[in-house]
C-alpha cells in the first residue's frame, strides 16, 4: 500500500473534521478498504478510523426500533440481536468468517454497498433508516446503484435504526468462491405489509421486488409467489452465473425466506 | 493388530511438529546479510509489442538498485524446456524461446517484462510503477481451435503457427482403429472440456539468491519439489554456471501440487542479479502474482469415441484433443498431454485398439504444465465418462459394462506402449462395492427424494502410471533428463542413521515414512533414522518429488543404499564374532551367529566401523556409507474404483457431495495413516475440479478467476466424510518394496466419479441430458436441467 496518515478520533465531530481534509478516507472494519489499499488500488492521504468513538458502538432496542451504531461489528450483531432481530442477528452471523465479522461494521458495509452485501438487503427490506452526522436516510433513498449511495463526501454513517419487523427471514445463496450472495433475498413481514429485498442479483444493486410484496401482503406464504418472476433483464452476469440463473435464484429463494420465517 | 513401528505401522508425522508449531524454515523464513528485494513489472496485457521501456525516472526513486530489461538478458540462455516430443510426422515440436524478462513481446497476462531490484519490497514495487512503458497492443489468441485457424495471429512471429506439435500414438493402429469403427455394433462419441486449474498451493513460491565473492559461488534457496534439476536447468542451459559452483536449496516447502517441479524465471533472475550485484536478492511472490505466474494445469478440449461390438465388449477407442500449452513451453509441459496421457489410454480395460491424437497449441496464456496427476486425470476423464455414457445409451449397468472389459491377466501389455505388471480390478471394484454400501443406494436415494432433493451415483474406476520412471524408456519418449533417484545412507559411529535422499518432502511426509523403512530392515527404532532432502550440497543427484514417484523410486533407492549397509555390516559382524560371513543373520537390530548364541548389536558393529580397532581392515574400509542409484525397469501402476454419491437441490442446481468411497491397490503401504492423508487431499482436489475450481480467460486474454474472489477452492464444508480402503494390494513386481504410489490417485479418480453422479441424478429427474461440462457449478446444473 501507499504510504497514508492514520487517525483515530474518538468523537463523530473530530472524525468529520479530519474527513474534511483532501482525500481523507473514513476506516470503518476495513475488509473491503484494507485490501484495496494493498492492492494499491486506492491512495488516500489520511485513514480516519471510525472504530474509536463510543457513541457508534452497540445495539439499543428503542420501542419497536433496533438502533445499531454505525461502528458495530457484525460480531456483535450477530451475538446481541439475537433476541430483539433474530434474522438481522444470523445475516450479520453470516458475513465472511469470524475474522471478517469480528472486524467489519455496518456502517461500513452500508456505506460501501458492494452490490453483493448482505446488510443492503436487511436494511432495504426493514425500511430502515441511515443516520449519518448531518440527517437522516430512508433505506427507499439511500441504495442509488453499485457501490453509490446518497452519502455526501464526509458524511459518516452514525447508526442505523431498524424497525424490528413480526418476522423475517434472509435465505442467501452463495457464490462459490467468494462466498458473498450470488444472490440474497431478505424478506420482512410488518403490521403494514411484507417488503422484499433483493442483493447480489440486480446491475443496479440491491432493489426491492415490489410484486412480491404485493402478494405477500395480501398472503405470507410462499404459494403467494407461485408464477411471479423477476425479469433476467437487468440481472448481473458472470462466471458464476448466467442472468436466467440469478433472475431464477430470486424467486426460489424469496420462496424459502418466506417459508422459513412463516 | 496394526503395528506399531516398521512397514505398515501409522506412527504421526513428525514434520508436523515444526508445520504445526510455526518453527518450519520456508524459502521466505531465509533473509540474508545486505539482501536486496526484487519487484517484477508484469504485463497487464495478454499480448503485445513492447515499443519503448524508459526506466530512467524509476530508477532515480528511492532505495533503487537496478533495474532489469530483456535487454540485460541477450546472450543469457532462456528458460529451458526439459522434454521433446516428435509429432506423427516425425518432426520435432515447435519450440519458442523463453526469456527470463520479455524481449519484444509480452505473451501473456503476468510476463515480466521488468525487474526492479531496491532496498525494500515497497521501493521495489514504488519504483516499479515509475516505469515508462508503451505496449502496442496485439490480438490476443486464447482460444486453442481458433489459435489454429489460418490466419491467426501468432503468440511467437518466428514459428510457423501456434501448433507445437500434432501427435499420433499410436500412429500406427490409426487404419486398424478406423476399421474398428467401422464395424461395430455401436459407437458412443462424447465432446468434454477439462478444466484448466490453478494449483494454490498454501506456500507462495519464493526465491532468494545469493553470491559468495570470495568463492565465486552462487546459492538459490527456492520453494522447488527437485532441487537438484533446478541446478541443472539453471546452472547448464539458462546462466552458464557448473554443478560445483552452483547450490540450490530448498527447505521446508508448503505444498507443490506439481506446479513447483518446474524451473522459472524468476529463480534465475535472483540468482543472475545476485551474482550482477554482488548482494543476496529475494522475490517473493503475492498470492495475487501467484495466480497469473504460477504454471497452471489441465486445460483439454477433447472429443473421445468408444466402438462396441454386439456383446458390449469394447472394440476400439479413439481420441482427439486439443491440449493448452500457454505461452511458452514450461519445464515438463510438452510430456502431460502425451506421454503421461496416451499411455494411459487404455485404462482398466482390454481395448485391443486405440489411437490418441493430440494437438498442443500455443495462446496468450499463463504457461500451463503438471498439476497433480498431470495428463492422467485428463486420460481417466474422458475414459471414464465416454464408458458411462456408452453404458447409458446401451441400457446395460455402468459396473457390469466396466467389469465385462476388465484385464485380468497380468502382465498384461495395452496397445498404448506401457505394460501393467499387476493389478486386480474385480477385486477393488467388489471393495468399492462393499464400502460405498451400493446395495445401499437405492434406499438412500429414496430418503433424499423425501427430502426433495435428487441423488445420483457415479462409479469410475482408474488407473496410473507411476513412479517415473525408466530413464531409458523415458529417453526415448522425449525426456531430456534421467528419472532415476538417489540415496546416500550415512551410518554414524553410535549407530544413528542420516538418509540423503533425491526426492524432495512438500507435505509427503517422507521424514516419517522413510525411517519406517530403514527401521523395518535393521530392526532399530525409526527414531534412529533422520532425513536430509532438499539441499543439493548434501543429497546425491536425484530427480526430485513428483509422480506419486518418492518411495517407488526414492525409497528403492534407499532401500538398496540400506542393502548395502546391511552387507558391510554382516561382515563386521562376523569379523566381531570370528564367524563366516554367510553365517551372520540380523535381527531386531542384533547380528548373530546361525545356530548359536553369539550376538553382536548393531551399535557395536557401528562403532567398530569408525573406531576399527578390532577390524577386517584387509578386506574393507572403515566406515559406513553407501550411497545407490535406483533406476526402475517400468512405471508402477497403482489402480482403483471410486463411488461418489451426489444430492442436487432441483430448485437451485447446487451439488452436494453425499458419500465418497474409493477403493485404491496401491500394492504394499508403509504408512497407512500417511496413504490415507494422501488420498484424502488428492479427492478433495479432484472434487475441487469436478464442482468448484476453474481458470477463466476472456477473449482479450485477462484471467477473470484470478483471485479467491472468483477462484473457488475447496472448503472443509464442501468436502464429504471419506470411505477409504487400500486392503487390496497387488504389489509392484519390480521394485523392492513393492509399492506403487499414492499421491496422485485421489486426483485422478475423482472427478469422473462426481461427474457420472451429477449425470446419474438429472437422468432420474428425466432430463436428456448426457454431460455437464466442470466444474459442476449451480448455475451450469441448473442450466443443464431446463434443457
Amino acid at each position: 500500500m501507499y504510504e497514508f496518515d492514520f487517525v483515530k478520533p474518538s468523537s463523530v465531530a473530530e472524525a468529520v473534521a479530519a474527513l474534511g481534509e483532501e482525500e481523507a478516507q473514513a476506516l470503518g472494519g476495513g475488509q473491503t478498504l484494507i485490501p484495496t489499499l494493498k492492492q494499491r488500488l486506492a491512495s488516500p492521504s489520511k485513514l480516519v478510523s471510525l472504530g474509536g468513538i463510543a457513541d457508534m458502538q452497540g445495539l439499543r432496542l428503542d420501542g419497536a426500533d433496533l438502533n445499531i451504531g454505525g461502528a458495530t461489528t457484525h460480531g456483535t450483531v450477530a451475538a446481541e440481536a439475537a433476541g430483539s432481530y433474530p434474522a438481522l442477528a444470523v445475516l450479520a452471523g453470516h458475513i465472511g468468517d469470524p475474522a471478517v465479522r469480528n472486524r467489519g461494521t455496518i456502517g461500513g458495509s452500508l456505506a460501501n454497498n458492494d452490490p453483493a452485501a448482505c446488510y443492503p438487503a436487511a436494511a432495504l427490506a426493514s425500511g430502515a433508516t441511515i443516520v449519518t452526522n448531518a440527517r437522516e436516510i430512508a433505506a427507499d433513498d439511500y441504495f442509488d446503484g453499485l457501490f453509490t449511495t446518497a452519502l455526501e463526501e464526509g458524511e459518516i454513517i452514525t447508526g442505523v435504526r431498524f424497525p424490528v419487523p413480526e418476522v423475517a427471514n434472509y435465505q442467501k445463496f452463495l457464490q462459490p468462491a467468494s462466498r458473498f450472495a450470488l444472490v440474497g433475498v431478505f424478506v420482512a413481514k410488518y403490521a403494514d405489509g411484507v417488503r422484499v429485498a433483493v442483493t447480489g442479483a440486480s446491475e443496479e444493486g440491491v432493489f426491492r421486488w415490489t410484486e412480491a410484496e404485493a402478494a405477500l401482503s395480501g398472503n405470507f406464504s410462499a404459494d403467494a409467489l407461485d408464477g411471479l418472476t423477476v425479469a433476467a433483464d437487468g440481472m448481473m452476469a458472470d462466471i458464476h452465473g448466467t442472468k436466467a440463473y440469478r433472475a431464477h435464484l430470486v424467486g426460489v429463494l424469496a420462496k424459502r425466506a418466506v417459508a422459513a420465517s412463516a | 493388530m496394526p503395528k506399531d513401528s516398521g512397514i505398515g505401522a501409522s506412527p504421526k508425522r513428525r514434520e508436523d511438529n515444526r508445520f504445526l508449531t510455526g518453527t518450519g524454515n520456508y524459502t521466505d523464513d531465509i533473509n540474508l546479510r545486505g539482501q536486496a528485494y526484487v519487484h517484477f513489472l508484469r504485463s497487464d496485457m495478454a499480448h503485445g509489442r513492447i515499443t519503448s521501456i524508459d526506466t530512467s525516472a524509476a530508477a532515480a526513486m528511492p532505495g533503487v538498485v537496478q533495474i532489469f530489461t530483456g535487454a540485460d538478458f541477450e546472450g543469457v540462455g532462456g528458460i529451458p524446456c526439459g522434454w521433446q516430443i516428435t509429432d506423427k510426422h516425425g518432426e520435432v515440436m515447435q519450440e519458442p524461446a523463453h526469456p527470463v524478462l520479455a524481449q519484444g513481446k509480452v505473451r501473456y497476462v503476468g510476463d515480466a517484462i521488468a525487474a526492479v531490484v531496491a532496498e525494500t519490497a515497497e521501493q521495489a514495487r514504488d519504483a516499479a510503477e515509475a516505469i515508462e512503458l508503451d505496449l502496442e497492443e496485439l490480438p490476443a489468441v486464447v482460444d486453442m481451435k481458433a489459435a489454429l485457424q489460418e490466419g491467426s495471429a501468432k503468440v511467437h512471429d518466428d514459428l510457423t503457427s501456434n501448433l507445437c506439435y500434432d501427435w499420433g500414438f499410436v500412429e500406427e493402429n490409426k487404419p486398424a482403429v478406423e476399421e474398428a469403427f467401422a464395424k461395430a455394433a455401436h459407437v458412443t462419441t462424447l465432446e468434454l472440456v477439462n478444466n484448466r486449474l490453478i494449483a494454490n498451493p498454501m506456500e507462495p513460491r519464493v526465491a532468494v539468491g545469493d553470491f559468495n565473492r570470495a568463492t565465486g559461488d552462487s546459492t538459490l534457496y527456492t520453494t522447488s519439489q527437485n532441487p537438484h534439476v533446478i541446478r541443472l536447468l539453471m546452472g547448464a542451459f539458462v546462466l552458464g554456471i557448473p554443478e560445483h559452483k552452483l547450490r540450490v536449496i530448498a527447505p521446508d516447502v508448503g505444498g507443490g501440487f506439481g506446479t513447483k517441479i518446474f524451473h522459472y524465471a524468476e529463480e534465475a533472475f535472483c540468482t543472475f542479479a545476485a551474482k550482477a550485484l554482488n548482494r543476496a536478492v529475494k522475490w517473493t511472490s503475492s498470492r495475487s502474482e501467484a495466480f497469473i505466474t504460477d504454471a497452471h494445469g489441465r486445460d483439454h478440449v477433447t472429443t473421445i469415441q468408444l466402438a462396441l461390438d454386439g456383446d458390449n465388449n469394447f472394440t476400439a477407442l479413439r481420441t482427439d484433443t486439443h491440449a493448452n500449452m500457454g505461452a511458452y513451453l514450461s519445464t515438463f509441459a510438452p510430456s502431460v498431454p502425451t506421454w503421461l496421457h496416451g499411455t494411459l489410454m487404455a485404462g482398466n480395460y482390454k481395448t485391443p485398439l486405440i489411437y490418441v491424437n493430440v494437438k498442443a497449441v500455443f495462446t496468450n496464456t499463463v504457461p500451463v504444465d503438471a498439476y497433480r496427476g498431470a495428463g492422467r486425470p485428463e486420460a481417466t476423464f474422458q475414459l471414464e465418462r465416454v464408458i458411462d455414457k456408452a453404458a447409458r445409451e446401451l441400457g446395460v449397468d455402468p459396473i457390469a459394462l466396466r467389469r465385462q472389459n476388465f484385464i485380468t491377466e497380468f502382465p498384461y501389455a495395452t496397445p498404448v506402449a506401457v505394460e501393467y505388471d499387476t493389478g486386480d480390478y474385480h477385486a477393488t471394484m467388489d471393495k468399492l462395492e462393499e464400502i460405498a454400501d451400493l446395495k445401499g443406494f437405492a434406499a438412500r436415494r429414496a430418503a433424499s427424494e423425501a427430502e426433495g432433493k435428487v441423488r445420483g451415483l457415479g462409479v469410475n474406476c482408474y488407473i496410473e502410471a507411476c513412479g517415473i520412471a525408466p530413464s531409458n524408456l523415458v529417453g526415448q519418449l522425449g525426456a531430456r533428463a534421467g528419472l532415476y533417484e538417489s540415496a546416500t545412507v550415512r551410518v554414524n559411529a553410535t549407530g544413528g542413521l542420516v538418509v540423503m535422499t533425491g526426492s524432495h518432502s512438500h507435505g509427503q511426509g517422507h521424514e516419517t515414512s522413510f525411517p519406517q523403512v530403514i527401521a523395518e530392515m535393521i530392526g532399530i527404532d525409526e527414531s534412529m533414522v533422520e532425513i536430509v532432502h532438499g539441499d543439493t550440497a548434501n543429497t546425491p543427484m536425484g530427480m526430485g518429488t513428483y509422480g506419486s514417484r518418492s518411495l517407488a523410486v526414492g525409497g528403492s533407492a534407499m532401500v538398496r543404499a540400506t542393502e548395502k549397509i546391511i552387507a558391510k555390516a554382516k561382515k563386521i559382524a562376523a569379523h566381531l564374532m570370528e564367524a563366516a560371513e554367510a553365517d551372520i543373520e540380523l535381527k531386531d537390530g542384533a547380528f548373530s551367529v546361525a545356530g548359536t548364541d553369539k550376538s553382536v548389536a548393531w551399535g557395536d558393529v557401528t562403532l567398530a566401523a569408525y573406531v576399527p580397532h578390532n577390524y577386517p581392515l584387509e578386506d574393507i574400509e572403515p566406515g559406513l556409507e553407501e550411497t545407490a542409484f535406483y533406476d526402475p525397469a517400468n512405471f508402477t501402476y497403482p489402480s482403483g474404483a471410486y463411488a461418489c454419491e451426489v444430492e442436487l437441490d432441483p430448485d437451485t442446481g447446487k451439488v452436494s457431495i453425499a458419500r465418497f468411497a474409493a477403493a485404491d491397490d496401491f500394492g504394499n503401504i508403509v504408512n497407512p495413516m500417511i496413504v490415507d492423508g494422501q488420498v484424502h487431499g488428492g479427492i478433495g482436489q479432484g472434487i475441487g475440479q469436478a464442482l468448484l475450481e476453474a481458470a477463466v480467460y476472456d477473449d482479450d486474454g485477462q484471467l477473470l478467476s484470478a483471485s479467491y474472489m472468483d477462484y473457488a477452492m475447496p472448503r472443509a464444508d464442501d468436502l464429504p466424510f471419506y470411505q477409504v480402503d487400500h486392503s487390496c494390494q497387488t504389489p509392484c513386481t519390480h521394485n523392492p518394496l513393492g509399492v506403487k504410489g499414492c499421491g496422485e490417485a485421489g486426483a485422478i479418480g475423482s472427478p469422473p466419479a462426481v461427474v457420472n453422479a451429477v449425470v446419474d441424478a438429472l437422468q432420474s429427474m428425466g432430463r436428456e441430458v448426457t454431460h455437464v461440462d466442470m466444474p459442476l457449478s449451480p448455475s451450469r446444473v441448473w442450466q443443464a436441467m431446463q434443457g
